[in-house]
């Protein structure tokens, strides 16, 4: 044993980069929700990107280590301490036997990704370290940490050393607002045009039901729906479908009022109408969303979302480049 | 059925057969999904099959959304000539109706419900214009059920009753969702019935609990040691009514080890199906009773 869990923190988990290939049994991909962190974090410790990793959500866990370790913490400005004095984020440092891992209060952002060199050593489960919490699935026990809880860490390939740091440029936080950018689609067509433009037009904020499941935003008008007769095993509101699946940032947006963005432990369908789809490079942003952050939802295409993907993986190749050498 | 598609996002392409629930708008979404495995298109990671649609996602590094859609529509054209014919199993699911545990859930988040005053399955019952609760039981599980989708979390069957339209029951959903449902609670929501799973949150009216589990991330119940999760697309269900004593039985069953769900392989063909809906549902039952 290698991690002694003195206090948990608000909600912490161990995850990788995720499960895929059973989201058609309902069993959802996982993983860190802030993946360019959680790959960062990796970097700076000499780790395989996809090691297993803490996510820390709003305040973090008080750790004792029972071995020598080399950690580093990116994602959220959650600034560690070793044995009380405060660490640099986004930078490796060294953890020695005995010495606790604690941390100071959040900063920025919402979720820190805690990397020891080794990884995380929980069983693999379908493929993947990653903790389900509503299927008990994967990760320490299918949950997130508790008191007392002891995790073992992987051997360490010897990569990584102290002092290496992501240089403050190529961090990536959301700005403010924070902006979202969409594909619109899947049930657009539902929605009235005026509805649709006021959905880009207005200021939206990050709800308190805010989890690994999805993200519920409030503060924008209601949308309007085009009239239909319901369609047979849809169900008689305007807002439903027949249950269909849910693609991962998919909006929706029941009774035409909360939009809700589905995360990482996403439920893999259900009867609620669709407005569109986050992309995929902005997902990461979504993790580090605190409740009532000013959002937009910026619209755009198909080749805008590609570009955009382009970008951020430009941007991890410059990180890999400034941490590995 | 028109079949209309749509990029969700750049990493999936959302595929919906017809937007009205049918068997046969089903049998097409299945058709297609198994189309798009066996042709191994590069860069697919998730096929799902949903009610009457579905959705693929894929690795836009190794497949552009636009290629990724072409392929579909052009493996559409093969899917509208397959047989609707199916090799799959039937399922004898015992419930307990009007058990303790969902009506005690149900009394907490009465608030939320249309008709506060009476019980889900009242309700249910006196809106699909059924007598009463007895025959609201006779009427949910006197005919097989299709499982048309697994989701929603992880293993939870939609299924899909096996009688004509006139004959489905449907219901809304709780105005506001509850936060609690009890685990393994037969549900029913628009025209589909669900077993939840796991314990949490849900929407859809609750009629009765079944002692069978249907998900075991510890894979330590016999029949789940293979696979943690019990459902899948296609699947034949009937319900078997139990009372208390049966259901504690069973519960004890489970926990000791011995409980085997009652099962048979079958081939289901929708064509068969269509031409005596009642017959065909005989005959399915016949093999589920050995005969």
């Amino acid at each position: 044993m290698a991690i002694k869990v003195i206090a948990p923190g608000l909600a912490t988990t161990v995850q990788d980069l995720g499960r895929p290939g059973y989201y058609h049994l309902g069993i959802p991909l996982s993983g860190g929700m802030d993946r360019f962190a959680l790959r960062a974090a990796n970097m700076l410790v000499g780790n395989d990107e996809g090691a297993a990793v803490l996510e820390a959500v709003f305040m973090g866990p008080e750790l004792e280590l029972t071995a020598d370790a080399l950690v580093a913490v990116a994602g959220a400005e959650l600034p560690p301490k070793v044995d009380g004095a405060v660490q640099p984020t986004w930078s490796s440092f060294r953890v020695k036997s005995g010495q606790v891992l604690s941390f100071d209060f959040l900063k920025a952002g919402a979720r820190a990704y805690i990397a020891v060199a080794g990884g995380i050593d929980v069983s693999v489960v379908l493929g993947s370290r990653s903790t389900y919490g509503l299927g008990a699935l994967g990760g320490h026990e299918g949950r997130s940490l508790k008191a007392g809880d002891q995790l073992a860490i992987g051997r360490a390939a010897g990569a990584g050393k102290e002092g290496r740091t992501v240089p403050q440029a190529l961090r990536r936080l959301p700005g403010n607002p924070a902006e979202l950018r969409t594909v619109p689609g899947l049930y657009w067509h539902r929605v009235t045009d005026e509805s649709g433009r006021h959905f880009f037009e207005d200021a939206w904020k990050v709800a308190l039901e805010a989890d690994r499941i999805g993200y519920r935003f409030k503060g924008g008008r209601a949308l309007e729906f085009v009239p239909r007769k319901q369609p047979f095993g849809a169900g008689s509101d305007p807002s439903n479908i027949v249950d269909a699946c849910y693609p991962y940032g998919s909006i929706q947006v029941p009774g035409g009022t909360e939009p809700i963005v589905l995360h990482r432990d996403a439920v893999s369908g259900g009867g609620y109408f669709m407005v569109g789809t986050v992309i995929s490079a902005d997902m990461d942003l979504i993790g580090q969303l605190q409740p009532h952050t000013p959002t937009k939802f910026v619209k755009v295409d198909v080749p805008t979302a590609l570009t955009a993907r382009h970008d951020r993986a430009a941007l991890l190749a410059k990180v890999r480049a400034a941490v590995v050498g | 059925m028109t079949t209309r598609y749509s990029y969700g996002g750049d990493e999936h392409i959302f595929v919906e057969v017809d937007e009205e629930m049918s068997l046969e708008a089903f049998f097409k979404s299945l058709s297609m999904t198994t189309a798009v495995r066996e042709s191994k298109i590069k860069g697919v990671t998730e096929i799902c099959p949903a009610n009457a649609s579905f959705q693929i996602k894929f690795d836009p590094d190794r497949i552009s959304p636009e290629d990724m859609l072409a392929e579909l529509k052009r493996l559409e054209v093969s899917a509208e000539k397959a047989e609707s014919s199916i090799k799959t199993r039937i399922i004898e699911i015992p419930v307990f109706y009007n058990d303790p545990w969902t009506r005690e859930t149900l009394m907490r988040f009465r608030e939320r419900h249309q008709d506060p005053k009476s019980t889900d399955i009242e309700y249910a019952a006196r809106i699909n214009n059924i007598g009463g609760v007895e025959d609201f039981v006779k009427a949910h599980s006197g005919a097989p059920w299709f499982v048309s989708m697994v989701g929603f979390v992880a293993g939870l069957p939609f299924l899909y009753q096996m009688v004509d339209r006139a004959r489905q029951i449907e219901v809304p959903k709780y105005l506001r969702p509850r936060t609690d449902t009890p685990k393994l609670t037969v549900g029913h929501g628009g025209c589909f019935g669900c077993i939840y799973s796991v314990r949490g949150a849900g929407g859809y009216q609750m009629f009765g609990i079944t002692p069978m589990p249907i998900y075991d991330p510890k894979q330590e119940i016999g029949y789940l040691k293979e696979f943690m999760v019990f459902f899948r697309p296609g699947d034949i269900v009937k319900w078997k009514p139990i009372d208390r004593a049966a259901y504690d039985a069973a519960v004890a069953d489970v926990e000791a080890g011995r409980f085997a769900p009652r099962m048979r392989d079958v081939t289901f063909s929708l064509d068969e199906f269509h031409k005596d809906i009642d017959g065909y549902n005989h005959k399915l039952e016949g093999v589920l009773n050995g005969n």
